[in-house]
């Protein structure tokens, strides 16, 4: 992206947060993209996915195909199995004792599900950021943020120190943090502790991150400084993105996914379900008619 | 503006008085709440320093006749009138030090298992099995542990230490009563204080860590690690605390198996005595008053002693926990 489409960006971005609730019909200002020329690859593949919690059925035959490096955004309504659908993309569904799952999910074109694969190889390459930041209590920023690292067994002091100032640089914390290093991660503010979270992410060999409300409980700068983040992360990373703030989905994502009660309704380039829904449903959501 | 709300500022700004008078009225219920629960805390610190200076009266005797020698020799020899209580302090330390080696792993263990790793079906039933352990009767556990415990030790498990360990701490002969078989009955003893209390630890550590560590690519095991067993450090520390308490205090199931012989010998299949056992045997017999004087002494020590292990617990806490106090 250009310096002058970014300075653009973040104009419209500062037009838009303060007007949202306030107008009628809701305006939703999408960024304009030119369409790319390259064809991209597949980075996930969703057939058929169903799952379940006990006997209640949470998401129901999803298909979906995300484009590697780009940002997918999830948006739907309160209890219509985003968290769900994303959780089982890098395979936490199954840690819940009751869940289910049928269908499959292809990395690479190659099943998650396959018995060769280990649930946590999956997830070293499919990172996960919640809605709460959780950086581990007990641990310095510094091994929060190598965490993952030391998991995987490496101990070379020279390679830990690089990866933390790179992860932190990568999650726009370092400046911020790089002379607290040894302070306890829960002693960041909410914000930082959001991006304390990022980098404890990409600091493992990871190729999607996957973003469950990431601004939830986050204030309107370090909102603004995660969504920066992820238009920078974009660069290398495959990003998923579940939101209940649509004009955040409008800002960051180059694909918008509409669920309905465990159903993908509508999956279409951002710009046009934004301004131009196929679906009468996804429409009335977008325009505040429910949800 | 809507007319309601107007009324109820009204009535604020004209009767401000019910309002004030039922606050004071609800103040007086607190200070009688207040001043009774002062009242209540106040009186088992009394009744902790009247313990301590009944102690200590009682003790005057022995304390004025033997002075530091009291601490520093293990003769006790009440026919004599001389009274050493080193014996008696190992026994007791050692023999708690032992159940705390062998109860701490196997408490927290069962708590991880049943907080982490456990399905559903068995948590319930197995916390409240072990839990029951506590309500047996300590007497109960002395007569287990002569008829069935002492025996089985002398003739199954002790001869495999001293074959293999051996050393100056696994040394044969034995007879079953012994400071080792003392430390495996308390073990048995606390260990329902250590499941308990550790389960409740692990069981406040807060999902979300779980999530996070899992997220990131731990097995179940470094899950446990990372995310339930470092947060909790704290807690199982007052979980081994006071289980220490009730292993250093507890009197009749370890004078049924620990031999009553007061020694200081590092071979734990020896004959040993404890300071809580000594008391019970010989107070009811005992010959003069300097006799009796130095039990209380016992006791009075017993009570420092436990004082002293709880403020370095405390210390400790406060030493691994200011590091992120700052
Ligand atoms: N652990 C669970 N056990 C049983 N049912 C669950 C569980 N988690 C979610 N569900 C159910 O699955 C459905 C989808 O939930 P999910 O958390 O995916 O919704 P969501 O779209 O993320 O909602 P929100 O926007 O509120 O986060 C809901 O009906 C919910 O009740
Ligand atoms: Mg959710």
């Amino acid at each position: 992206m250009s310096d002058e489409t970014a300075v653009k960006d973040k104009k419209v971005r500062a037009a838009v947060e303060p007007t949202i609730a306030k107008s009628e019909t809701r305006k939703i200002e999408v960024r304009h993209e030119e369409p790319s020329t390259e064809k991209k690859t597949t980075k996930v593949k969703v057939d058929d996915a169903c799952a379940f919690f006990g006997t209640k059925q949470a998401l129901f035959s999803v298909n979906m195909e995300i484009a590697e490096k780009e940002v997918t955004a999830i948006i739907g309504p309160s209890g219509c199995g985003k968290s769900t659908l994303i959780r089982c993309f890098n395979r936490m569904h199954e840690t819940v004792p009751t869940a289910k799952f049928t269908g499959d999910i292809l990395l690479d074109q190659k099943s998650i599900f396959a018995p060769t694969m280990d649930p946590v190889v999956v997830r070293r390459r499919i990172g996960m950021v919640f809605q709460k930041p959780t950086p581990f209590p007990t641990l310095s920023i510094y091994e929060n943020v190598i965490v993952g690292l030391t998991l995987n067994g490496v101990r070379d002091k020279k390679v830990l120190d690089e990866k933390v100032e790179w992860s932190l640089r990568k999650a726009a914390l370092w400046d911020e943090v790089k002379d607290n290093l040894q302070k306890p991660g829960a002693a960041l503010s909410g914000g930082q502790q959001q991006r304390l979270c990022i980098a404890r992410a990409l600091a493992v060999e990871l190729e999607v991150l996957l973003m469950d409300e990431p601004c939830s409980a986050l204030d309107p700068i370090s909102t603004s400084k995660v969504e920066e983040l992820i238009h920078e992360l974009r660069q290398n990373y495959t990003i998923i993105i579940v939101t209940h703030n649509m004009q955040q989905a409008a800002r960051v994502s180059q694909k918008t996914a509409f669920m309905l009660n465990g159903k993908l309704v509508e999956y279409d380039a951002t710009e046009k379900v934004f301004t131009n829904p196929s679906n009468k449903l996804t429409e009335d959501y977008i325009t505040g008619r429910f949800g | 503006m809507n007319p309601s709300l107007d009324a109820t500022k009204d009535t604020q700004i004209e009767k401000p008085l019910p309002f004030f008078s039922q606050m004071s009225q609800a103040g007086f219920g607190d200070k009688v709440f207040q001043k009774l629960t002062a009242f209540f805390a106040f009186l088992i610190l009394f009744l902790a320093c009247m313990t301590a200076f009944t102690l200590w009266h009682a003790s005057a005797d022995s304390i004025h006749k033997m002075g530091w020698k009291f601490l520093t020799t293990s003769d006790w020899d009440p026919v004599q009138g001389v009274f050493g209580a080193i014996p008696y302090v190992y026994g007791t330390l050692m023999s708690s030090l032992l159940a705390l080696l062998i109860a701490a792993p196997f408490g927290i263990g069962i708590s991880l298992f049943l907080t982490e790793l456990a399905p559903q079906k068995l948590r319930e039933p197995v916390a409240f099995l072990v839990e029951t352990l506590a309500a047996i009767p300590s007497v109960v556990y002395g007569l287990w542990g002569i008829f069935l415990l002492a025996p089985f030790m002398r003739e199954h498990i002790d001869p495999l230490l001293i074959k293999y360990i051996g050393g100056p701490f696994f040394k044969g002969p034995s007879t079953g009563l012994s400071l080792f078989t003392a430390g495996v009955i308390l073990s048995i003893m606390i260990l329902p204080t250590i499941t308990a209390i550790s389960r409740e630890v692990f069981e406040s550590v807060p999902n979300s860590y779980r999530e996070s560590a899992k997220a990131l690519g731990a097995t179940n095991w470094e899950t446990i690690q990372l995310a339930v067993m470092k947060p909790s450090k704290v807690g199982l520390l007052g979980a081994i605390m006071l289980a220490l308490g009730r292993a250093l205090g507890e009197t009749m199931a370890v004078t049924m198996v620990i031999g009553n012989r007061p020694e200081v010998s590092a071979n734990l299949l020896g004959a040993s005595h404890s300071m809580a056992s000594v008391i019970a045997n010989e107070f009811s017999e005992a010959v003069g008053d300097i006799h009796v004087s130095a039990l209380a002494e016992i006791g009075l020590l017993l009570m420092v002693i436990t004082l002293l292990l709880n403020i370095a617990a405390h210390l400790l806490v406060w030493f691994t926990t200011s590091k992120f106090q700052r």
